[in-house]
């Protein structure tokens, strides 16, 4: 059973580092438009530095 | 693009109507513009058009290639598009006119403050349901350990732990996730109401308290695991119907905000400039160019015109204004520059009366009580008494300590607990909401559908509703190309219904026409030319010199009522040539009058136009309750008649002087292109020109609240199964958890099959042959209508 002292807390801390990674892309704004989302990926890319990296703060 | 697509647009009318629109979406897109100081601004648009993900695609690149452009993003969830940029670098008009040029209309929106807090709130849900997940998960990770230790080797002191691990996920989570339930049930209970969300909190709380209590004791069952599942499936339905709920109130937004005007305001020093309709303000002098949609309720300062009124009162036929006349926002300025003087909503009479009328609509309307509320209130004590009756029951007959008992008695709080409640009324919304969206059919209000799906009255709207609010040439037939081909010659300079109807028609024949020269507009009369050296002349009677007494009797003959719109074409050497119009019906209005009685409606018409014409629409479509000339007043006091009966009114308008109706109404339903203070008071608004939308709104509204009381069943038929093994104390932690799990999964799988159900082949439009032949559509029906009634 000592497996269980260090297998439990790894299990949190990866489980937290999961809800950690969804609060930051919800706060970047990867969940604003979810139906755009999924068309971008097919769109060429900017040759110049992108202008619109960051999604508006709305 | 924006040029109509109405034939024969005079050249310059058509040219001015795209520069007043330009310089107004400019001025009103500088109202809602928020400056980030430095020459930097930003501004949402609402995009019209956008469906394809390559628009994304071509509005970003074009924006982003202009200089000083900072950032250019267009949200495909919400078909909006977000701007900021350097005013000292790129100029706003230049942004705007790059997007108009692609082909799409902008509407500016506010970034207010509604928006954000609904964004607000969806994403504080977004973050409790991935905290309850993650609890969820980690805390049923540790009970199936337990579980399979109790019945294997696993020692007091090990459970012990997981235990207290558990304890430690789950109770911040409960404190943190729980809060939109906590808060929902604190605010119904302090309002003295009951809703579902009262027995969830207390389950919640109750099972999360009793567990740790057990852990103290080192107990064998806890349910930490019971009430974080709870939560996470309840935050996940909760969200799914704020997200759905969301998109159809910004789809709504969006189209409001198209519809936003904006005024050409003259200052008192003479200089004129563009203004949002929002910014003018009562008591400055407005100039309105003809075609231009007039922005403000005002008194006619200047000028004589004709005035398109039939968004307001529902007259197909427009009115002539003089001097003094009032002139209401929504209408359409027809023939000749007018100067209008704003006045208040409180100086108008007719406004007055609407606002007046709505207000009190509004109040009286009965505070309707929802469906999972009234669930819930039967529900919430029968649960809890049980409960009670539990826990006494154990502690004196069974003997049991307080501890144990408490326990049995958490256990029948959470099996009965309502989570497959919980989710039966949002899991099938989200799916009738999400399902009438895809078809141009926006759900504003929460209750709507529930609401409709009760009616049994539809009270139509005449003008702009069953018909297209539009006159159409009937007589085409009888008149020959010469004529028509003359007549749409002088009527291609002019905007007034009659006029562009006798251009379409002529273009529907195939008739090429010339625009005659210097044609001379009189409002209220009609129009002259000289054509080949002779005058030409296309209006009312008076305007062709005919004598009142021949053309009555003959108008009386030919008609039966005498109240056709009709035009006369004279020429100096021969008899004048009559041209007879009608209000056509849209394509499918039959159809929909016929299903809707299959599906056990009954139809009425309540109209604000005259008796003639009324009836004429009612008997061609074989309604028999039908009520011409009704004031705003009378519209509501008929509401009022038929409630009074029992009756579950669905009010269906477009005009201003509907909306008090459509706020008195059980329910109502308003056409996309209605007045914008229709579209607010209506629950739901449909896209598009068919009335089609109307029998799928009302099946899908039929098939949710059938799929609800099916969901409802059902978890009463579990609960009645679970409650005799929970009250004997035979519920551990592992059966409930599998229980609960269940049950919710079948709800949810039931309300899916919302998008499986199918209309009835009858129940669909037969394909309509040729949509659009103007000459045909009244004759046509009202024969038809002959026939089968």
């Amino acid at each position: 059973m000592t497996a269980l002292m260090y297998l439990m807390p790894a299990a949190l801390f990866l489980g937290l580092l999961g809800v950690a990674a969804f609060y930051w892309s919800l706060r970047s704004g990867q969940f604003d438009d979810l139906d755009g989302a999924a068309h971008r990926i097919l769109f060429d890319d900017e040759d110049e530095d992108e202008k619109k990296d960051r999604p508006p703060e709305e | 693009m924006s040029v109509s697509l109405e034939c024969c647009p005079p050249v310059e009318l058509a040219a001015d109507a795209e520069r007043f629109e330009h310089e107004g979406l400019l001025a009103s897109a500088w109202s809602h513009a928020r400056s980030l100081g430095a020459e930097r601004y930003e501004l949402s648009l609402g995009v019209s058009n956008l469906h394809c993900p390559s628009c994304i695609d071509q509005i970003e690149r074009s924006l982003s290639g202009l200089e000083g452009v900072e950032q250019a993003r267009v949200n495909l969830s919400t078909r909006r598009l977000f701007v900021r940029w350097r005013q000292d670098v790129s100029d706003l008009d230049g942004i705007i006119a790059k997007v108009t040029a692609l082909g799409y209309r902008l509407a500016p929106l506010d970034s207010d403050s509604r928006t954000k807090a609904g964004n607000r709130e969806e994403r504080e849900l977004l973050r409790a349901v991935a905290l309850a997940g993650f609890a969820a998960a980690n805390v049923m990770l540790l009970s199936v350990s337990v579980w399979s230790g109790l019945v294997s080797d696993m020692g007091p002191a090990t459970r012990a732990l997981m235990h207290w691990v558990s304890a430690l996920i789950a109770l911040p989570t409960i404190v943190i996730a729980g809060r939109p339930f906590f808060r929902s049930a604190v605010a119904a209970l302090g309002g003295g109401r009951m809703n579902m969300d009262v027995p969830i909190s207390l389950a919640v709380t109750l099972a999360a308290g009793m567990s740790l209590s057990e852990t103290m004791r080192g107990g064998e069952h806890v349910y930490f695991d019971a009430a974080v599942t709870l939560l996470f499936f309840l935050l996940i339905g909760r969200y799914l119907d704020l997200r759905i709920r969301g998109k159809a109130r910004s789809a709504a937004e969006n189209l409001m905000a198209m519809r936003a005007a904006s005024a050409t305001v003259i200052d008192p020093d003479g200089s004129q400039r563009r203004l949002a309709a929002a910014q003018v303000e009562p008591g400055m002098l407005v100039a309105i160019a003809p075609g231009e949609r007039i922005p403000v309720d005002g008194r006619v300062e200047q000028g004589r015109s004709d005035i398109d009124t039939a968004l307001v009162t529902g007259e197909t036929l427009p009115r002539t204004v003089e001097e003094g006349g009032e002139v209401f926002a929504g209408t359409v300025n027809l023939n000749a520059a007018i100067r209008v003087r704003v006045t208040s909503t409180e100086d108008s009479t007719l406004l007055a009366e609407i606002v007046h009328l709505m207000e009190a609509a509004e109040q009286g309307r009965a505070r309707y009580q929802r469906l999972a509320d009234r669930v819930a209130r039967a529900y919430a004590p029968v649960v809890h008494i049980l409960a009670a009756v539990t826990f006494l029951g154990w502690l004196w007959a069974g003997s049991l300590d307080w501890q144990l008992a408490l326990l049995t008695a958490v256990a029948v709080l959470i099996i009965t607990c309502p989570c497959a409640l919980g989710l039966a009324v949002p899991a099938v919304q989200v799916a009738a909401v999400d399902r009438l969206l895809r078809q141009g059919i926006l759900v504003k209000s929460a209750d709507g559908l529930e609401r409709l799906a009760q009616a049994d009255v539809v009270v139509f709207d005449k003008t702009g509703t069953l018909t297209q609010g539009r006159p159409e040439l009937i007589n085409a037939t009888n008149l020959t190309a010469e004529d028509l081909r003359l007549a749409a010659g002088l009527a291609a300079a002019s905007k007034h219904p009659l006029a562009r109807a006798v251009c379409r028609t002529a273009e529907a024949r195939g008739i090429i026409t010339v625009p005659a020269d210097a044609v001379g507009e009189t409002p209220g009369m009609g129009l002259s030319a000289a054509v080949n050296g002779r005058e030409l002349r296309l209006g009312n009677r008076r305007w062709c010199g005919i004598a009142d007494q021949a053309e009555t009797t003959a108008a009386g003959a030919d008609t039966g009522s005498g109240l056709d719109m009709e035009l006369w074409l004279a020429e100096a050497d021969r008899a004048p040539v009559r041209f007879r119009f009608h209000d056509a019906l849209r394509p499918d209005a039959r159809q929909c009058v016929v299903q809707l009685r299959k599906r056990g409606l009954e139809v009425e018409l309540l109209s604000g136009d005259r008796p003639g014409p009324v009836r004429q629409v009612a008997e061609s479509l074989g309604i028999e309750t039908w009520h011409a000339e009704c004031r705003p007043d009378a519209k509501i006091a008929r509401l009022k008649t038929l409630a009074a009966r029992g009756k579950r009114v669905l009010m269906v308008g477009d005009g201003l002087n509907d909306a008090p109706a459509l706020s008195e109404a059980f329910v109502s339903i308003s056409p996309a292109d209605a007045s914008e203070i229709s579209q607010t008071a209506a629950d739901l608004i449909f896209q598009g020109d068919s009335l089609d939308a109307l029998i799928e709104a009302q099946v899908v509204a039929g098939a949710a609240r059938r799929l609800v009381l099916q969901n409802f069943s059902l978890t009463f038929l579990y609960n009645a199964i679970a409650v005799p093994f929970a009250m004997a104390g035979m519920v551990t932690p592992l059966v409930a958890a599998v229980a609960m799990s269940v049950s919710s999964i079948v709800v949810t799988l039931n309300s899916l099959r919302l998008y499986a159900i199918q209309r009835r082949p009858k129940d669909r439009p037969p394909p309509q042959p040729q949509p659009s032949r103007p000459d045909l559509s009244l004759l046509e029906l009202n024969r038809g209508g002959r026939a089968q009634s």
